[in-house]
């Protein structure tokens, strides 16, 4: 027996899972399990009381709400990937998702297990950031709607209250022709990345940058959107040089060492990983307006 | 404290009622409790791919599951793989053939992530075959008999399926 002993608890509806946290004291979620239950085989988490969502009805599925696309919190990352709508509307998320953990793990990790955990390394936290995701999260005292900024407020720490569930991730697709690139570096296959960043562009008609998001994982706790570089780009023409400046900003962002990878390799390789992915963008971005 | 449940699952086809602590992972269930060893265990942390098996289909640690969570659930396990004469599955004899295992600890995960992905697709490349067992750890073979043994595998089904 590897976890340490508690009581599970396994609700049919999120009220009821919302009154099982409001009401015990040492409460864990349980969503995909790819990372709590490593933990708790490990003792590093004990909780008291497990509440296992993966029995809540209504808490998975992927719809297309008008300009929107909803994501129940408890969908597995792996039906997110094989999702024809996210192809079509949020191609980059795929290709993040290529680099979340491996298909075993897919399986079973859902999208609001991976946001919740808030490891800065995560690519559907870098997603979220990327396009203005908003996280409905349900309590006792209602529904409230947070961006990623107000959500993440620290390493691997989210704003909710004990007895707050998040319920559901909604993405704004971009223009049906955008050009997008989730790039990483990660010591092996579907490990943690030392440092990923992700592109969104939409080029007019002139292949004038329209606009463009960058968000870029790993320098610090919780990726980073650099409001600078998407204003200094917007209303450029994407050569080289301009490319190449948006890149050599990233590169100058602060960045954490660690055991492992000193800031200054982070920084190299926000500044190579950044003009490689916007190259990528660009030209899936032309592509995609001709085809 | 003991919190115990009844839980009702069907490993390779065969329908099984037991009574377990919840702290269970579904690993140590497989093993310990169903006498089902053919699943290894090796990191329990989700990290080697050993102790892969099939829920509903579709491949998951079971390291990293409760043996509660999987109640009504349709397991495959390496056992039912081979038909109950003794005959292998396709996947299983280009193992064989191709040298695709060598102390074999790593094997019954290797062949339940290939035989979800050969359920998907008898046609799949050599990068998307590496792909799938990114998240397998093998220390012997150096994963090209692996890689070499699936696509012999997939060959084999397309034959017999009368795929061209």
């Amino acid at each position: 027996m590897k976890p340490a002993p508690f009581d599970y608890h396994d609700p049919t509806s999120v009220e009821e899972a919302i009154g099982l946290l409001a009401s015990h004291e040492n409460a864990q979620l349980l969503a995909g399990g790819q990372s709590l239950m490593p933990m708790m085989n490990f003792r590093m988490v004990a909780p008291d009381h497990l509440v296992d969502l993966n029995r809540v009805e209504g808490l998975a599925g992927i719809e297309v709400d008008g300009s929107t696309l909803r994501f129940g919190a408890m969908t597995r990352q792996r039906d997110i990937e094989l999702s024809p709508e996210v192809e079509r509307r949020c191609p980059v998320l795929r290709e993040a998702l290529r680099h979340v953990g491996h298909c075993q793990t897919r399986n079973r990790g859902t999208i609001g297990g991976s946001i919740c955990q808030l490891d800065p390394a995560a690519e559907l936290v870098n997603i979220t950031a990327l396009h203005d995701g908003t996280l409905q999260a349900e309590s006792p005292r209602g529904i409230r709607r947070l961006s990623l900024g107000e959500f993440a407020i620290g390493y691997m720490t989210h704003a909710l209250e004990p007895d707050e569930l998040l319920t559901a991730v909604t993405l704004t697709p971009w223009s049906q022709d955008h050009g997008y690139a989730f790039i990483e570096v990660s010591p092996r296959r579907g490990d943690f990345a030392v440092v990923a960043v992700g592109i969104l562009i939409e080029l007019d008609e002139n292949d004038v940058i329209r606009r463009a998001a960058i968000a870029v994982s790993c320098l610090g706790p919780v990726p980073i959107r650099s409001a600078v570089v998407e204003a200094a780009l917007a209303g450029e023409t994407p050569s080289h040089d301009v490319l190449r400046d948006a890149a050599i900003e990233i590169g100058k962002l602060e960045a954490v060492s660690d055991a492992h990878v000193t800031a200054a390799y982070r920084q190299h390789l926000a500044r190579v990983l950044t003009y490689r992915a916007f190259e990528c963008a660009v030209t899936r971005a032309r592509a995609r307006r001709t085809a | 404290m003991t919190d115990l449940r009844h839980i009702s699952v069907r490993v390779n086809g065969i329908a099984y009622t037991c009574t377990v602590e919840t702290r269970l992972t579904l690993a140590d269930m497989l093993r310990h409790e169903l006498g089902l060893t053919g699943t290894h265990i090796g990191c329990e942390h989700g990290v080697c791919g050993a102790c892969t098996v099939l829920l509903n289909g579709r491949s998951a640690r079971s390291c990293l599951m409760l043996a509660v969570q999987a109640d009504g659930f349709e397991i495959a396990t390496v056992e039912g793989l081979a038909q109950s004469n003794g005959m292998l599955s396709a996947l299983q004899q280009a193992f064989l053939e191709s040298h695709a295992l060598q102390c074999g600890f790593c094997t019954p995960g290797m062949l339940m992530t290939l035989t979800e992905l050969l359920a998907e697709t008898l046609e799949p490349g050599e990068a998307e075959i590496r792909e799938r067992i990114s998240g397998n750890i093998c220390r012997c073979t150096g994963y090209q008999a692996i890689v070499a043994a699936t696509l012999l595998a997939a060959e084999r089904l397309r034959q017999r399926t009368g795929a061209v």
